[in-house]
């Protein structure tokens, strides 16, 4: 594909008009203030676009998921703050920051207020890694891929203290589901991303983005064979990770009132809220960037391929819960270990196979492969139905 | 066997109905919602809410007797009758005082059923409000009476076949009455 140079021109402006624009202030800065005062400010004005970003995220999905649920409800969702309720995200926090905050007399006083502080440091930290354009990854670090599964684990630790601290049965069992829950997921989370590693040969995010460049930017991952099912793996780990529909269990509102913010009233619970949602935005980026290419894409700026990429999958989540009921806990923990970390192990072998073998036959064999393992774990997954007995004198 | 398909036919289920309810009718897959104090829903004949006390012509002529039957018969007592005295110290057989409690009332219809003068009728105004619960939601007379017209608009079914009966009695009676008077002409 051959553009001409101007429009290429006019494409690198739109792309890294942001990035100018952050550059455009230091300059600005750079004719007042000494040195280091400009070094610090860089860091200020990247920290600052983090932090606004997070919480802004996570309003407006709220906002996304309630009018996508309602659509498939066949409802309009929420239209009367603001056009089209684009200030309900707005209302909602005033409201949030109106209401009483409770604590239990029996609770971890300590432990009960920290949980919720705790758990939007990780979720926002996890930002830093996220390549959303060019040249637009707050922290370029080596070992970002690392840094990243490492950090978002951690939020297992403040939900448990949080279900802990609460002293309510029902946020211990939310807790203790949600320990379970992760730990499991975590693995083949971990291991579907393998293959991604092999290939780029890098653990760095935006290395990682530059090995999926190609003829009009489509060269992702995704359209490898192992590429497929790492994405599919992963994502669904990613919906079992943020706790959302149908890998819900540790706030199934309908067995545990609402698992482990039982006890959690006002902005504490409006932390762990935004603390899922934000959860869910990065697993969402983290799987565009691993598996649908980052930011490349042809014709449109770099960051807003990441955007669009990143919603198309939070929709898809939103989708699902719109669609499926929860699982059971030991389904769950089955699908986890028995199904998916196995098709895991497999996958990595099949992308090692792709390494060494023409396109051609490793997508035959790559198919093959899937299928037959596939076909085989799902026979091995069934569960022991009985015989239906019959009582010849019963009738 | 499990293999995934069911959960793809859900998902399927799920897309379709997010894109049809943009562009179809309500009847088949579009959105229901009726967006309240901008539009509603077209009135349906039977639905009723807080009775009503109907009058022929002028709101003088009310068709209530204060019998009370409605009184005793409504299940949690929210009506309140007073019988006129006339001047003589009879009954004038018409209320003097007939009030509703808004805030008791619960829309049973019981005192339409039982009503044998055709007085007091379901309404469909629902949007009542007052800004205290206690006193103002006590509806005195004044405000439950309606003309015949307006029941023949809000329920034109049921107030034609009362107006019927009320006017086939008011023949038979008149007729009633000049049989008992002495004829005063050739008799059809
Ligand atoms: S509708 Fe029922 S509750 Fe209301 S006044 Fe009539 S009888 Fe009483
Ligand atoms: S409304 Fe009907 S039942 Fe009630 S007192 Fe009047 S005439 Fe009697």
């Amino acid at each position: 594909m051959s553009m001409p140079p101007f429009l290429r021109d006019i494409e690198f402006a739109v792309d890294l008009s942001l990035v100018n624009a952050k550059g455009w202030c230091l300059d600005l800065l750079g004719h007042f203030l000494p040195d280091w005062t400009v070094v610090l400010a860089s860091i200020v004005i990247s920290g600052v676009a983090i932090l606004a970003l997070g919480p802004l995220v996570m309003m407006y999905l709220t906002l996304l998921e309630r009018k996508v649920i309602g659509r498939i409800q066949n409802r309009y969702g929420p239209n009367r703050v603001g056009k089209w309720g684009l200030l309900q995200p707005i209302a909602d926090g005033i409201k949030m920051f109106t209401k009483e905050d409770i604590v239990p007399a029996q609770a971890d006083k300590i432990v009960h207020f920290l949980a919720p502080v705790v758990i939007v440091v990780p979720a926002l930290m996890v930002f830093l890694v996220v390549p959303f354009g060019e040249r637009m990854t707050a922290v370029n670090l080596n070992i970002g891929l690392l840094y990243f599964i490492a950090v978002s684990s951690i939020t297992t630790i403040p939900i448990f203290m949080g279900s802990w601290a609460s002293r309510n049965k029902y946020s211990l069992l939310g807790g203790m589901r949600t320990a379970a829950q992760m730990i499991s997921y975590e693995i083949p989370m971990t291991l579907s991303v393998v293959p991604v590693i092999m290939m780029s040969q890098s653990l760095s995010t935006n290395t990682i983005v530059m090995t999926q460049v190609g003829d009009l930017d489509l060269h992702w991952f995704i359209f490898t064979p192992w590429g497929l099912v790492g994405f599919l793996i992963y994502f669904l780990c990613a919906v079992a990770e943020c706790n959302r529909p149908p890998f819900d269990l540790p706030e199934a509102e309908s067995e545990l009132v609402a698992g482990f913010h039982t006890e959690y009233s006002g902005m504490k619970f409006a932390l762990f809220y935004m603390a899922e949602y934000m959860n869910a935005f990065t697993l969402c980026g983290i799987a565009t960037t691993l598996f649908l290419g980052g930011w490349q894409g042809p014709f449109f700026p770099s960051w807003l391929w990441f955007f669009g990429k990143t919603f198309a999958l939070i929709c898809v989540m939103i989708w699902f819960r719109g669609t499926l009921p929860r699982f059971r806990v030991d389904q769950l923990m089955g699908f986890a270990w028995k199904f998916l970390l196995p098709l895991t192990l497999i996958n990595i072998p099949v992308a090692a196979l792709w390494f060494f073998v023409p396109e051609r036959l490793a997508w035959l064999y790559s198919i093959a492969i899937f299928a037959v393992s596939f076909w085989g774990l799902v026979k091995l997954n069934c569960a022991f139905v009985p015989e239906k007995r019959i009582y010849p004198l019963a009738d | 066997m499990i293999f995934g398909t069911g959960i793809l036919k859900g998902l399927f289920v799920t897309l379709k109905n997010f894109v049809t309810s943009y562009f179809r009718k309500p009847d088949n897959g579009g959105i229901f919602t009726v967006q309240y104090p901008e539009e509603r829903d077209k009135a349906i004949e039977a639905f009723r809410n807080f009775p009503f006390l109907a009058y022929d012509g002028t709101p003088d002529k009310v068709r209530c007797v204060a019998c009370g039957i409605c009184e005793r018969e409504c299940p949690p007592k929210c009506i309140h009758i007073v019988m006129e005295i006339d001047p003589l110290g009879k009954p004038a057989r018409r209320p003097s005082v007939f009030e509703i409690d808004h805030g008791l009332c619960m829309n049973c219809g019981m005192c339409e059923d039982v009503c044998p003068f055709d007085s007091i009728y379901m309404d469909h105004a629902f949007e009542v409000t007052a800004a205290d619960r206690g006193k103002e939601l006590v509806r005195p007379k004044e405000a439950l009476l309606k003309s015949n017209d307006y029941f023949l608009k809000i329920r034109p079914g049921t107030a034609t076949l009362v107006d019927q009966k009320r006017r086939a009695a008011e023949e038979k009676k008149k007729l009633s009455r000049a049989a008992t008077l002495p004829p005063q002409g050739p008799v059809s």
